[in-house]
């Protein structure tokens, strides 16, 4: 289970003189869903664009199912056991579901015409249905069914909800879960929105200004990260930006609100020192997380 | 058995299955023997991460909670004797002297809660971090 479907290392990317990622380091475990996350221009389109070859980085290594993508050859090989759910859900407009399907097919030998019928039955697409008449939901579904359904081991999502409303992103990550379950397929996915991460991602990754900022398991990442609040007679301290530990501080008036993960007591105690009146823990959600994180003081 | 996550709190999903299981055995809703929903079942139903099923149903068999037979799924387990209702029973009684204290210094229902939590937060925090120690 410890096998490494991606491992990217050290990667950077500028376009013309403009750094649009740096030194970034990416592992997802086989079987992980997992959440990419960061604000529009983070990075990530570029990430993704260069995990599946349609990029060249300026330096840094990227590892697929294990091996080195060190040339073309290495690059196709790889390349085809990835299905990728693009952002814009590209599909021929001229045709229906079903002519899609059939389209496709002949492309892939490893076709798997057991889960074609499977997701359209969990699905309930509509076979006769032409492609610029379904739903955006519909459209998503169908491009996650193409992808499944020609054996890909590694589905690479980019905004697979964007436009989605709640009923169907919440098929789609109904979907993601049985993928994941049943077929043991590895997800990765690019996202700006936080409720779907949280709901279906085991692991996080979050970037900022084309580095990482966070990474890790989420339920670890919510059992290390606390949220300090202090109160004072006074003003808070200008002390607290000194305190050791600290991954964020904000101060207002007489409060003060600390974000730190490591050594959670430890900091507590050297806060403790400057005399709050009011000592307050609490638990993190990934939302505070992000906007703590790519928001600075 | 009624699952009910809130995937946008602060608190651990796998930890909040698993206090929902628990819960649900000692309120009689699920007893010795009885199975639990596939984890397959749990993502697809819930649509969350069948590898954060996986860990509290692992860890619910690490607590004795219970069985995972090979093949056919998890069982809860025949209830041992339990020698937590008295671990439980001595708790109490200190934790209503600390509330008891509380309320003599004057402070109101929402202030010891949070008194509580905070404190309880911070230990679990030390807890989790001395097992990621061992």
């Amino acid at each position: 289970m410890s096998e490494n479907l991606i491992s990217v290392d050290g990667l950077s990317k500028s376009y013309g003189g403009k750094r649009a990622l740096t030194g970034l380091d990416l592992e997802v475990p086989r079987g992980a869903i997992y959440g990419f996350l960061g604000r529009n221009g983070a990075g990530k389109t570029t990430t993704i664009k260069l995990l599946l070859g349609m990029l060249r980085p300026d330096c840094g290594r990227i590892g697929l199912f294990g091996r080195a993508i060190d040339s073309e050859h290495a690059s196709v090989e790889a390349r085809r056991r990835i299905g990728f759910v693009s952002e814009e859900k590209e599909l021929y407009p001229f045709m229906t579901v079903a002519q899609s399907i059939r389209f496709l097919r002949p492309f892939f030998p490893s076709w798997r015409r057991d889960l074609e019928e499977k997701y359209l039955h969990l699905f309930q697409l509509p076979l006769r249905t032409s492609i610029p008449k379904l739903s955006r939901g519909m459209r998503t579904q169908l491009m996650l069914l193409l992808a499944m359904a020609r054996g890909a081991d590694l589905l690479v999502m980019d905004e697979p909800t964007s436009g989605l409303d709640p009923a169907m992103t919440e098929e789609v990550l109904q979907g993601l879960a049985d993928l994941a379950a049943g077929d043991g397929a590895t997800i990765f996915f690019s996202s700006h929105h936080l409720p779907e991460v949280e709901q279906i991602c085991d692991r996080v990754c979050l970037i900022d200004e084309g580095r990482k900022v966070i990474d890790g398991v989420l339920d670890d990442l919510k059992a290390q990260y606390r949220r300090i609040l202090l109160v004072f007679d006074a003003e808070a301290p200008d002390r607290l930006a000194e305190l050791p530990g600290i991954d964020h501080l904000r101060r207002s008036g007489r409060t003060a609100s600390l974000l730190a993960h490591q050594d959670v007591d430890g900091v507590i105690a050297r806060a403790r020192e400057l005399a709050p009146c009011s000592v307050e823990v609490r638990p993190v959600t990934l939302k505070e997380l992000f906007l703590d994180q790519v928001r600075g003081e | 058995m009624n699952l009910r996550i809130v995937f946008s709190s602060g608190v651990p999903i796998y930890l909040q299955l698993m206090e929902q299981v628990k819960h649900a055995v000692e309120t009689g809703a699920l007893r010795g023997g009885d199975q639990l929903p596939t984890i397959r079942k749990v993502a697809e139903e819930l649509a969350m991460n069948p590898n954060t099923v996986a860990r509290a149903y692992r860890e619910l068999e690490h607590e004795g909670v219970v069985e995972v037979r090979h093949g056919s799924g998890a069982y809860v387990a025949e209830p041992k004797a339990t020698p937590k209702a008295a671990a439980i029973h001595t708790t109490g009684e200190s934790l209503r002297e600390a509330i008891e204290k509380g309320i003599l210094l004057g402070l109101a229902e929402p202030e010891i809660r949070r008194a509580f939590e905070s404190e309880l937060l911070r230990l679990s925090g030390r807890a989790a971090a001395a097992r990621r120690d061992t």
